[in-house]
């Protein structure tokens, strides 16, 4: 048993100094946060970004071959280190931005708000590898708890409490009920790690039952729940706009992008890998005969994108209207993981490497915006064109982006999840996507339309100035966005080589 | 490897773009002036073309005889083991159908851009669209690639919306949102029908998936996937998607009722290209890709097409007739003069196939002039309304005679372009279906009632009261946009044959390939 944890313990690097670096930056807040009133936290910000440099350079010496860690818990695979390269990286930038943003400074224990990012990232990092449902269920649990803090952040704005409330009376229910699913799954099947339960479904165990197939697929539908939940996928998005609202608006950014890229790490490898049956050619997966999950995610693909893009239509908070959208980019990805295929795997992850891009670059130039004209509500960007012409230009690369019109980067995710929808010949999918796309355009034009068509509200035309690094970091998320709508070769490529997924 | 020519006309404007980027905001004239150098040097560019191009040459199916071919690997991705390479080309090539098109961006863009001189809000922002907009234009009409072609087709979305949203009428949003949704809702159909053929047509030079339209144009690259089988459900519902989406841009009856509205709203300069250029598109689509990879469908859909062709001349001609609105009028007779366009192209044989890309050409150039008329109009009264002018001609005597050219040439008078093109449209649509021949030349009928119509409620009478200060005849600027388009409709009017002789070739082919033998055999199987 301890030759395993030996064993383990080299693979494992990068989770246990993600771990360290959480503890330590308590450490440091302890000595450094408490000293004077005037603590801006940027100690235990550096010693947390130090702490994620350090995690991401050591991911390059993880085995590369795909195993298990500790016996059934983590697997190290290919796909995991796309996603942990992907939530570090974000992890990364959201510090950054943190430092920047003048809601959080106000804060008096901000120090402490980096210690819960650290916690956050470690959970995700074990979402992206769980094989096992224990470690699923832990991992997801030390990513709500820490984001529930995170949400609740901004202790004097109302809005921040009722997001972390509303967080945590629908994380609780939903990690319940996942516990549930779990729990009778285990009972079905008498095992807890993925390859037994797909060898005991394989095997016949409760699918052949007239008793026990029903609750086979309750239990499916449950554990569904609580992967629908981290996702924001409809029906299970209640709490996104508000706690997307409330929460400070890095936190926002934080949970938009790599919690839901963890949320999808840990879905599809428990659903490909459960349900998995046999390979056909080109890379097509099959599930295991009667249970059709296939189906029930199509149908949370289209509720979450037809539903995220319809109501964002109504929403004049910017925050809101990038919940909502998330929520709705959220639906495309889903399709991505209904094609059941390697292009499909392939469409997800570039995704999210476009979506990291866009999404990240949209919330900056928001947060910027409301840290100088302190509102995110749309009629406040009226004019903006004319008074920050440069970061206007920006906002509106990444919401053109995010519509998903060529030659931005947006386009080619929206195509390869296109086209393995269509290669898995789900052409009905297809074109309810291509419909959301289109209606998307709508909610994405007011607020350019509201930036450049208009004239600014009550006639102040004075030019907003933003800090040169503002500017910066704005024309470092352009470019990427410009430069991977032209040429994306590469980055097809590495989403290709990174669809491996253990599997035994 | 030749002089990339095409290349350089496409991405003048892109160079002119920047230029006008890292102008200062306030050195307007020299932003003008750049404007018109880089367009310029595009008409002086498709002059090249035109005096270099073989009319004998065919295109359309065969790469061999394109013209000024370019093509270079964009994007390669290696070939993994659960799926091809994928490869997406740099392939830019022209024919006989896209000749007469590119000649006529160049020239619409040239002139649009005398228009846009009258332009005063921001011009550093308005130039640096016009340009991205011209860019993409020329683009569509060049790629051969069908990723290409898509991404040029989108690129002139965004400067659309906003060359029509910033600096148009008093209902710009609507209007400009309107535009922006409507195609963009034509052309994700076009991104669906794009990556279904990709993924069923084999390029059999590298055995791999291809967006060469070239190689999809061929029954026997399509093998795999949902379009291989042909006269299919899946191919059915592709043509009629294409067809959507490309009908949402000529525009055809029930999908025109954005371009009234982007037309009143857009600045004159933005209509011109509208009406010039962007409706082409639509029409040039259905010919380059939709005839020739469906050819089956287009024959299955052949009268079909030729009643849209029909209702839209009519509906067309009514609603232009109800109109007091002069430009709101103009935007109809578009949809009446496109339909000629749909007749001509739905009747599958050469004469009507000619008549339609001269058509529409035509109606480029005289569309153009009218709407640049109009603006000369509005410039100076800032009304629009007809029934508010009267006697206009003792006023304005040359700016009247240049309306009786291009409001005859609309017409279809003998003489003038217009007549040429729409007798071989009828011609040819009567070997096809003599029914709506004959129904749709009430069109002419009508057309003649309300362009007179108009030009006796606004030229003749007297001239009221509170125009007599205001109106000036035509100055030079105008005069310089105008008298070119009126030689150019006359003299294709008196001596059409050198515009005739582009396209002949390669219609001819193009109607052989979709109505010869190989369509044909295609549709006897289902």
């Amino acid at each position: 048993m301890i030759e395993i944890i030996f064993d383990s313990i080299p693979s494992f690097w990068p989770e246990i100094t993600i771990a360290l670096t959480f503890v330590i930056s308590m450490i440091v807040e302890f000595i450094v946060g408490r000293k004077g009133k005037a603590s801006t936290g940027m100690t235990t910000g550096f010693v947390v970004l130090l702490g994620l440099v350090v995690t991401i350079f050591q991911l390059p010496f993880q085995d590369l071959e795909p195993r298990l860690l500790f016996g059934t818990m983590v697997a190290v695979d290919p796909f995991s280190a796309f996603f942990k390269y992907l939530i570090l990286a974000t992890g990364i930038i959201i510090v950054v931005f943190s430092m920047q943003s003048r809601e959080l400074r106000e804060q008096e224990t901000v120090g402490e708000f980096y210690c819960f990012i650290a916690a956050m990232t470690f959970g995700m990092l074990l979402m992206t590898g769980a094989s096992n449902l224990l470690m699923v269920y832990l991992a997801i649990e030390l990513v709500s708890l820490s984001s529930y803090i995170l949400a609740g952040f901004s202790k004097k704005q109302k809005r921040s409490g009722e997001a972390a409330l509303k967080y945590v009376l629908f994380g609780g229910a939903s990690s319940a009920v996942m516990l549930y699913g779990i729990s009778l799954l285990y009972g079905l099947t008498g095992a807890l790690d993925f390859s037994s339960i797909q060898a005991a479904l394989a095997g016949g165990v409760a699918v052949h039952s007239v008793h026990s197939f029903p609750i086979l697929i309750l239990a499916s539908l449950m554990i569904l729940v609580g992967f629908g939940y981290k996702i924001s996928a409809v029906p299970f998005h209640f709490w996104t706009p508000d706690v997307y609202e409330g929460a400070p608006i890095t936190v926002t950014a934080y949970l938009a992008v790599a919690s839901k890229a963890a949320g999808f790490a840990v879905m599809i490898r428990f659903f490909y890998v459960t349900f998995f049956d046999s390979f056909v050619d080109l890379g097509h997966w099959v599930s295991l005969p009667h249970i059709d999950w296939v189906m029930m995610i199509a149908i949370l693909s289209v509720l979450t994108m037809t539903l995220g893009n319809l109501v964002a239509i109504w929403q004049d908070n910017l925050k809101r209207l990038l919940a909502y959208s998330s929520i709705a980019h959220a639906g495309y990805i889903l399709m991505g993981v209904v094609a059941m295929s390697d292009l499909g795997l392939t469409a997800v992850m570039l995704y999210f490497l476009i979506y990291f891009f866009m999404n990240l670059g949209a919330f900056y130039v928001v947060m910027a915006i409301a840290d100088r004209i302190g509102s995110e509500h749309i009629d406040d960007y009226r004019g903006l064109a004319k008074r920050a012409p440069l970061i206007a230009a920006g906002l509106s690369v990444f919401l053109v982006s995010l519509t998903g019109l060529p030659p931005l980067a947006g386009f080619i995710g929206k195509w390869m999840l296109f086209s393995a929808v269509i290669e898995a010949n789900l052409i009905w999918l297809a074109i309810i996507g291509v419909v959301n796309s289109a209606i998307s355009l709508y909610y994405y034009a007011r607020v350019f339309r509201n930036m450049y068509l208009r004239e600014p509200m009550d006639g102040d035309d004075s030019p907003i100035r933003f800090s040169p690094l503002v500017i910066v970091i704005t024309i470092l998320f352009i470019i990427p966005n410009l430069i991977f709508g032209i040429y994306f070769g590469p980055l097809v490529t590495y989403a290709q080589n990174s669809i491996e997924l253990f599997l035994r | 490897m030749q002089f990339p020519i095409l290349t350089l006309i496409t991405f003048l404007p892109i160079i002119g773009m920047v230029i006008v980027l890292l102008l200062p905001k306030d050195k307007t004239r020299t932003i003008q002036i750049t404007s018109a150098i880089v367009t310029g040097l595009q008409v002086l560019l498709a002059v090249l073309i035109w005096s270099m191009f073989d009319t004998t040459k065919t295109g359309i199916n065969e790469v061999a005889s394109m013209q000024f071919v370019e093509r270079l690997p964009w994007i390669v991705i290696p070939e993994t083991p659960w799926f091809g390479e994928i490869r997406i080309d740099y392939f830019m090539g022209i024919d006989g159908l896209s000749m007469p098109m590119v000649l006529l961006t160049a020239l619409i863009s040239f002139l649009a851009t005398f228009s846009s001189f009258s332009i005063k809000k921001s011009i550093k922002g308005y130039f640096a669209m016009f340009l991205l907009l011209d860019a993409g234009m020329m683009g569509v009409f060049c790629a051969l690639d069908m990723f290409l072609f898509y991404v040029f087709w989108e690129l002139m979305l965004l400067p659309m919306y906003f060359l029509i949203g910033i600096w148009g009428g008093p209902r710009r949003e609507y209007a400009a949102i309107k535009f922006f949704i409507y195609t963009l809702a034509g052309s994700v159909l076009l991104l669906l029908v794009m990556i279904g053929l990709y993924l069923s047509t084999i390029d059999p030079q590298t055995g791999a998936h291809t967006f060469n339209m070239i190689a999809m144009m061929d029954p026997a690259n399509v093998t795999e996937g949902i379009f291989a089988t042909v006269g299919s459900t899946a191919r059915m519902l592709a043509f009629v998607g294409l067809f959507i989406g490309f009908a949402i841009k000529v525009p055809i009856f029930p999908f025109h009722t954005w371009l009234p509205d982007a037309h009143v709203e857009a600045p004159t300069a933005i209509s011109v290209i509208l009406a010039g250029v962007l409706l082409k598109m639509g029409a040039y689509g259905l010919l380059r890709i939709s005839f020739p990879i469906f050819p089956e469908m287009t024959l299955y859909f052949q009268i079909p097409m030729m009643i849209l062709g029909f209702v839209n001349i009519v509906y067309g001609a009514l609603c232009a007739m109800a109109q007091t609105d002069f430009k709101k009028l103009i935007a109809y007779s578009s949809v009446s003069h496109m339909g000629y366009v749909l007749l001509g192209m739905a009747a599958l044989n050469v004469q009507g196939m000619t008549g339609a890309v001269f058509q529409m050409f035509n109606h480029g150039t005289i569309t153009a002039m009218l709407f640049l008329l109009v603006g000369v109009l509005y410039d100076r009264a800032h009304t629009r309304g007809l029934n508010e002018f009267g006697g206009v001609y003792n006023k304005m005597p040359v700016y009247s005679f240049l309306t009786v050219i291009a409001f005859f040439a609309a017409i279809g008078l003998p003489s003038m372009s217009g007549f040429v093109s729409e007798a071989f449209v009828f011609l040819g649509a009567f070997q096809t279906s003599k029914l709506w021949t004959i129904l749709s030349t009430l069109g002419i009928v009508l057309g003649a009632g309300y362009m007179l119509w108009t030009f006796q409620r606004v030229f003749m009478g007297t001239l009221p009261e509170k125009w007599e200060s205001v109106l000036d005849d035509v100055n030079g600027r105008e005069l310089f946009t105008l008298i070119p388009l009126a030689i150019i409709i006359i003299f294709l009017g008196v001596y059409p044959s050198p515009a005739l002789n582009w396209m002949s070739t390669s219609l001819g082919h193009l109607v052989d390939l979709v109505n010869g033998s190989a369509g044909q055999a295609m549709i006897s199987t289902f």
